[in-house]
């Protein structure tokens, strides 16, 4: 066991995980942060995409200890308000997802990209999200979505 | 699957972690990015007693460029390597090769070292290392000692660092002018593992291919230089038939492994097809690099 201090979503957060508990079961468990999903455990899926120190990371691929003293922003970080940010209204605009288990990583690796490259093209969208596994839309809806955020962020 | 149980040591400097590993020898295992230990550890096929992180060396990271070669801490993520104007500029076969390893959140964590230290035969960077003769540094209770590429890959999963030895940095030899690079894969889906890929760098002086270096990932259980190819393409001018013939040397005698990704035969044809390719994409980079 070791103390840990960390943000999460903006909030000083304490913990005493166990060395081998990863970053992802942390937030779940310790945090009841359940909005970031577990998929395969072993770095494959991307549902358990998170935000730390402004870069997209597998939570399950990374200790919680060593997320001491990071910024970590996750799935339930990113409503403004209580209402939907501009990228998770215009995935639900575009009908990005179905049965929603794949739905935080994508929005995470989503948010984390946009980020950096505002103007990305279809091509760069897909690549960005080609480490995310879904089994339900056959992708399409997903990379019309954020593309239809990038769009949107551009006209404002 | 949740890991198991594991002890934990975080030193914060080079030396602490080295007293460490001299203390927990085989018991332990270095933790860098961890983007293929954990899964390991997930997994039960890797069952150290300790882990000892050393995400907490400031130290090992960075990158810096003196006397024709370029320095890369072993800690240096790969995504800083690819943001690297130094490793662009200087090694831009790396350069070329970084992006296609995992996917972006991956190299957000994963290291330079961490890979080459994994040694997976069919991953981008151990082909990088072994096509440009990168030199290894790993520091052990008796000092530093510097080990070639050619003698760094000893097996699957295995290099000649000791157990009680720490890999600190990794030194690629600067680029010369006329320099120019290809990384090229094939895989089922981008990110994943090669089925076959193969790293490239050629130097043209007057038109004249003046060094050539060929590694393949993907084609046994260390990567491979393709050294008859090498041999046949310097002192020639570029053509469709030199190329035609570097990719029948180059796997006229490979082995590759056989699984579900495909047969022995289909990587056969895969590796040909991706030294035609590769030849062609260098020779072009060298001429628009000159």
């Amino acid at each position: 066991m070791a103390d840990i201090t960390l943000k999460v979503n903006g909030t000083t957060r304490e913990g005493s995980p166990e060395a081998r508990k990863t970053l992802a079961d942390f937030l779940r468990d310790d945090l009841d942060l359940t909005g970031t999903h577990v998929g395969c455990e072993h770095g494959v899926c991307g549902a358990c995409t998170v935000i730390v120190d402004g870069r997209p990371v597998r939570s399950c691929l990374m200790l919680a200890v060593q997320a001491a003293g990071s910024e970590v922003t996750t799935i339930e970080g990113l409503a403004t308000d209580g209402g939907l940010g501009t990228l998770q209204q215009a995935m639900w605009d575009s009908h990005s997802f179905q049965c929603g288990f794949c739905t935080p990583g994508f929005v995470m690796q989503a948010t984390a990209f946009l980020a950096v490259h505002p103007d990305a093209g279809e091509q760069q969208i897909r690549e960005a999200l080609s480490g995310n596994i879904c089994r339900c839309t056959g992708y399409q809806s997903i990379i019309d979505g954020v593309l239809l955020a990038a769009e949107r962020s551009r006209e404002r | 699957m949740k890991l198991p149980p594991v002890e934990y040591e975080a030193p914060t400097t080079t030396a602490e972690a080295v007293d460490l590993l001299a203390e927990y020898v085989d018991e332990a295992s270095v933790l860098a990015g961890g983007q293929s230990l954990i899964p390991l550890l997930a997994l039960r096929l890797a069952r150290p007693a300790v882990l000892i992180d050393i995400n907490g060396i400031d130290e090992l990271s960075g990158v810096s460029a003196a006397d024709g070669w370029v320095r890369i801490g072993a800690m240096t993520r790969e995504y800083m390597a690819e943001e690297s104007e130094v490793v662009a500029d200087s090694v831009p076969l790396l350069a070329a090769a970084l992006p296609f390893i995992g996917h972006e959140a991956i190299r957000t964590r994963g290291t330079i070292g961490g890979s080459l230290a994994h040694a997976d035969p069919a991953a981008e960077l151990p082909a990088v290392a072994r096509a440009l003769d990168a030199e290894f540094v790993v520091r052990g209770p008796s000092g530093e000692r510097v080990i070639p590429a050619e003698e760094w890959f000893e097996g699957y999963l295995t290099t000649s660092r000791r157990p009680d030895e720490l890999l600190v940095e990794v030194r690629f030899p600067a680029a010369t002018k006329g320099t120019g690079v290809s990384f090229q894969e094939v895989a089922r889906r981008h990110g994943d593992f090669a089925i076959v890929g193969l790293a490239v760098s050629l130097v043209l002086s007057g038109g004249v291919i003046s060094d050539a270096r060929l590694a393949f990932a993907g084609v046994s259980y260390v990567p491979v230089r393709a050294a008859a190819a090498e041999e046949l393409l310097a002192g020639q001018r570029p053509s469709a038939e030199l190329f035609d013939e570097a990719a029948r040397l180059a796997t006229g005698d490979i082995d590759p492994p056989a699984d579900l990704h495909g047969t022995s035969e289909y990587r056969k044809t895969v590796a040909a097809a991706i030294v035609r390719r590769g030849l062609r994409a260098a020779a072009d980079n060298a001429r628009e690099r000159q």
